[in-house]
């Protein structure tokens, strides 16, 4: 009778182990993007001593309070990935869940807490997504990102809206800021991309200077995929069966307008984003009579948002930061049995809103001390015309206070978030209570050597997720009692930088972490009342216990060439604990590799580019039981990538060759979603 | 080795036995006339003890770990997933979902829903023979040579919301469908009496208008004769011998609890206060299992009822003595050995992880338990050993 409880769990949030069913169909329900550039901003305050500076973190990594990791530029440009999702890959301490091709559902889970848990902003807002609390990592396209960073347990700023104190772990996408060189009134960049699975992707980005202080882009972006591709499934001295996985195109069009400036002692920024796209779903690839069926579910979105802040120094102390977003998402999805004889009819639309308004404000007490405050207020709704539907709306109220310690070989920051979120219902007494949390982070950084660029850091942060809308109201599962799911994390590490004067070896920096985390009062989808009913219940305890490491080097083995690596591993023990009785206690939470790690190789010579990238994700289980049955394969792929940048006539041209998946592995991240073998992009950029 | 006394006896009776033969023949009597045997009738099912049972587990949708275990009675020995050592070269081994499972004509039948076919297997051996595909198919059951299989996927009309599900005839020597015919919404399992084949009709998807009738089809005609009204959301259904049949209703998972109903000889329709979820008959005894889930203190509570289907009456609130019954997280699969009279019932746990087969002495203290597949649920007996 799962195929029962399937259609009632259709469009809620992922689950447990069961959850990736679903979450493939509605998971991506509406992204709400943001924007609004706060990420790459220098602080405003008197420079540096005041606060933990927020210059990239590529830079500054070594120092930073909390542990990040950052790809930008060039280095981003040259992974030969289509999404957000693909770089963040290359980062330690992260998993990917990937539903395979460039439109299958790609979330992000941090540490082994859950893609919940995983806060992602966009040009310093937060996307939102209170039906199901899930982002889609592969719908952002690297073509406009400055830069992709990921923050664990938060970033360490002191003048930040009070979202930012509240996700276990963030992504945070920078979106292009306009530079003009040499008195230049315009950039223009126009590409397009094509390739394997039929897929075409035009892009261009127009930047206008309107004033010495204000300057307009505006960036537009389409891509078709067939997402057609051919895999194969083989046992030994058994079956070995090649097929062709349909239904999974996307047609999607991104258009986005930025307007940004500087004023006296600060700039501001507004944004609006459009994305729609039309999928659809091939679904898991189990056993069928081949060539008999067509699966034709198929998803409509759009998503709009529009966003803005302010950031302002007055005097030298005082700061301010104002950000407000307005979002409109909307999702169709449907299964016609007119179209599959095998699907039941689902003909759903789902609308959110969100509207969010923060106010955030810095002081330096002293030039070794300062603190922060910040309160944000948001709105939610979710429509859904599914029968018995509560039409839910929430307020959250959130507060963040922070102090920060500053002094030249020794920082400390401490925060604590108070959460505010009261819900009502269109059906009276259908809605939650009322909550108020209070979870505080803290974080230090020593150098203990003034010559020696050796730092250790530690942080202690206690952070929940709310409960998202499907989880409290979604039709028969919902359960409006859930409380909060709670992740404390512990995390000590190190990090050492060392510039040489060698001619081959330029630069090293290694980073370091240990943590273990809990995640506590999961929320997990149990059957009730009789087998056909299942509920949401605060039941799941998991332990991690974790490594993270990164090495990153800088090259130059001749005059002509630049070579960078970045070397990351990842070793986690994510053991559920939910149920002492049950067999399988202690065993390893499904998709996560004990082992995993990525090797990227990169450079130039001249005017040439290359790339080479490696990854690996050992052996995981697609279920809680550890056995045999639940082994997933470990996989690793081999990705090349070569450019060449033209000039002419003061135009720069650039073509770019890619190979992914150069020996054709046959892989599976998630259970019955078969990834592409080998495939092939060609690329041609031209800036004027 | 040591004689026992009873070899002591039977020694002692075969001596006397010759003697008492060698004394006939010395004597040159007649022999005591032959009794004369002659084949009237086939013969009676339950002749050859049970040797064994098959274990269908579904397996979570869009997985494909539906999975076929096998108990062997005489070696006493479980095997756990024995479809694909068995079956290397057939793709993507059993599939997704195993809804039922049914012997007939020596062959093994499992439905397998969300691979939209039905596998048929070698009972024997359990070795693959054919694929009969039948999108979105649920339960089986048999009558004259032919298999009757319900589906959700019927031809699709002006609504396609409001779409029929139909009952494939399948000739069993041909192991081809010949013949469909419409009935209700999102139909169930399916019982065989008088000529007739009576269907579960659920419209479990079409919450909150859900079927409530069982559609009644001339298997003569293989058409819909009428259509009898029971309860919303109808599901499993079995004879018994006094010319009932059992329906159990899945209610609506809010004010409308579980329940079971009897459609008795006259097709007039009455109910028993019970919550059932799953039923399995043996002789006059319809062992029940469902549960209740109380908001109020978070946890659902079991229970294992015996129905008497001559009185028509609750004879036992529950036939697990032992206390057992309150260790399992979630009943589901239930079966009767019609030989010896134990009881199996598994727990399909959170229905991601092996689940729970407890094999119970008539009397209802456990003999003993095995981790199986993913939402162990369906058994068939067999009297025919598994080679």
């Amino acid at each position: 009778m799962k195929r029962f409880c399937f259609y009632m769990l259709l469009a809620i949030a992922p689950c447990g182990a069961s959850g990736y069913i679903f979450a493939q169909n509605v998971a991506d329900t509406v992204f709400a993007a943001d924007e609004v550039a706060i990420g790459e901003v220098t602080i405003y305050g008197v420079r540096s001593k005041a606060t933990v500076r927020e210059t990239p973190p590529e830079q500054t990594a070594a120092r930073e309070v909390i542990p990040v990791q950052t790809l930008s530029g060039g280095e981003l440009q040259r992974l030969s990935v289509h999404s957000v999702a693909d770089a963040v890959r290359y980062f330690s301490g992260v998993q990917i869940k990937d539903y395979g091709g460039i439109g299958g559902l790609k979330t992000v889970n941090i540490r082994s807490m859950g893609s919940q848990h995983t806060g992602v902003f966009y040009d310093g807002i937060e996307l939102g997504n209170a039906q199901n609390g899930i982002i889609d990592m592969g719908r952002f396209s690297l073509e406009n990102m400055e830069s992709v960073s990921l923050y664990n347990g938060q970033k360490s700023a002191v003048l930040q809206p009070a979202k930012d104190f509240a996700s276990a772990g963030s992504v945070y996408m920078a979106a292009r800021t306009p530079e003009f060189a040499g008195g230049k009134k315009f950039n223009i960049k126009a590409g397009i991309k094509g390739g394997s699975f039929g897929t075409v992707n035009p892009a261009v980005l127009w930047e206008r200077r309107l004033s010495e202080r204000v300057a307009a882009s505006f960036g537009a972006e389409y891509m078709y995929t067939t997402g057609r591709y051919r895999f194969s499934y083989r046992k030994k001295n058994g079956y070995d069966t090649t097929e062709v996985r349909r239904n999974g195109d996307v047609r999607a069009l991104r258009m986005e307008q930025g307007l940004s400036g500087k004023i006296e002692g600060g700039e501001w920024k507004t944004r609006a984003y459009f994305y729609g796209s039309e999928r659809g779903y091939p679904g898991a690839a189990v056993r069928e009579e081949p060539g008999m069926f067509r699966h034709q579910d198929r998803q409509s979105d759009a998503s709009f948002f529009m966003q803005s802040s302010l950031k302002k120094r007055f005097g030298n102390r005082y700061s301010m930061l104002l950000s407000a977003k307005y979002a409109y998402d909307y999702l169709h999805y449907r299964s016609d049995p007119r179209l599959d004889v095998t699907a039941m009819y689902v003909d759903n639309r789902y609308r959110q809103q969100e509207a969010y308004f923060s106010s955030a404000g810095s002081i330096m007490l002293f030039d070794w001390w300062s603190a922060g405050l910040s309160a944000d207020l948001q709105y939610n709704t979710l429509s859904a015309d599914l029968a018995g539907f509560v039409y839910p709306q929430r307020y959250t109220g959130l507060t963040a206070a922070t102090t920060a310690l500053h002094l030249r070989r020794f920082r400390l920051q401490a925060s604590v978030l108070g959460t505010f979120v009261s819900e009502t219902t269109r059906t009276p007494d259908a809605a939650a209570g009322n909550r108020h949390k209070y979870t505080p982070a803290v974080a230090a950084w020593w150098r203990p050597w003034k010559e020696t660029d050796l730092n250790f850091r530690a942080f202690y942060k206690k952070i929940f997720r709310m409960p998202t809308m499907n989880d409290l109201y979604y039709t028969f599962i919902g359960n409006k009692d859930l409380n909060p799911e709670y992740t404390t994390q512990y995390n000590a590490g190190a990090t050492y930088a060392r510039e040489f004067g060698s001619r081959w070896a330029r630069r090293m920096e290694v980073q370091v972490d240990a943590y273990y985390n809990r995640v506590t009062g999961k929320i997990i989808a149990m059957p009730v009342s009789n087998q056909f009913r299942w509920t949401m219940l605060n039941l799941g305890l998991v332990e991690i216990r974790g490594v993270d490491a990164a090495l990153a080097n800088a090259w130059q083995p001749g005059t002509e060439w630049a070579l960078n690596t970045r070397i990351s591993y990842t070793f986690q023990r994510a053991q559920d604990f939910t149920a002492a009785a049950n067999s399988y206690h202690g065993d390893q939470i499904p998709y996560i590799p004990l082992h995993s790690g990525s090797l990227v190789a990169g450079g130039s010579f001249r005017r040439w580019g290359f790339n080479y990238s490696f990854i690996y994700t050992g052996e995981r289980w697609n279920a809680s039981a550890n056995i045999a049955e639940n082994r997933e394969q470990p996989w690793y792929t081999h990705d090349v990538s070569l450019s060449h940048t033209l000039t002419a006539r003061k135009k720069e041209i650039r073509l770019t060759a890619e190979v992914n998946n150069l020996l054709n592995r046959q892989y599976e991240v998630v259970q019955c979603y078969p990834m592409p073998g080998t495939n092939f992009y060609f690329k041609i950029t031209v800036n004027i | 080795m040591t004689v026992t006394p009873n070899k002591h006896i039977a020694v002692l009776l075969l001596c006397v036995a010759a003697a008492a033969c060698m004394q006939a023949c010395r004597k040159g009597e007649e022999p005591a006339a032959q009794p004369t045997v002659t084949a009237v009738a086939p013969a009676a099912p339950g002749e050859e003890p049970i040797k064994g049972f098959f274990l269908l587990n579904e397996g979570n949708m869009g997985s494909n770990k539906a999975t076929l275990d096998w108990f062997d009675y005489e070696t006493g020995q479980y095997s756990k997933n024995i479809f694909a050592q068995r079956n290397p070269g057939v793709v993507k081994e059993l599939g997704d979902v195993g809804n039922d499972i049914q012997i007939y004509g020596g062959k093994l039948y499992a439905v397998i829903n969300c691979s939209h076919l039905v596998e048929v297997m070698d009972a024997g051996t359990a070795r693959h023979i054919a694929t009969i595909p039948i999108p979105n198919c649920r339960y089986i059951t048999f009558s004259g040579g032919h298999a009757y299989v319900s589906s959700y996927a019927g031809k699709v009309q002006a609504d396609p919301g409001a779409r029929l599900g139909y009952v494939a005839k399948i000739d069993t020597a041909l192991l081809a469908v010949v013949g469909e015919c419409s009935v209700g919404w999102l139909p169930e399992e399916m019982a065989v009496r008088g000529g007739r084949l009576y269907v579960a009709n659920s419209g479990g998807y079409r919450v909150p208008h859900y079927d409530s009738t069982v559609s009644v089809i001339d298997l003569n005609t293989f058409e819909e004769v009428k259509k009898i009204t029971v309860a919303i959301n109808l599901h499993r259904m079995e004879p018994d011998s006094h010319g009932n049949i059992w329906v159990t209703s899945r209610g609506d998972y809010g004010g409308a609890g579980a329940g079971i109903y009897i459609i008795d000889g006259n097709d007039a329709v009455s109910s028993l206060q019970l919550p059932v979820g799953n039923m399995a008959l043996c002789g006059d005894s319809l062992y029940t299992c469902g549960t209740v889930w109380n908001h109020a203190t978070g946890s659902s509570t079991a229970s294992f009822a015996i129905i008497n289907t001559l009185t028509k009456s609750v004879v036992s609130n529950s036939f697990i003595t032992d206390g057992t019954g309150a260790a399992m997280q979630t009943p589901y699969g239930i079966a009767v050995n019609p030989d010896t009279r134990e009881i199996y019932v598994t727990d399909a746990k959170n229905h991601v992880t092996p689940g729970t087969l407890y094999c119970f002495a008539p009397g209802g203290t456990k003999r003993w338990e095995v981790t199986t597949g993913d939402i162990p649920a369906h058994i068939v007996f067999t009297r025919k050993k598994l080679i």
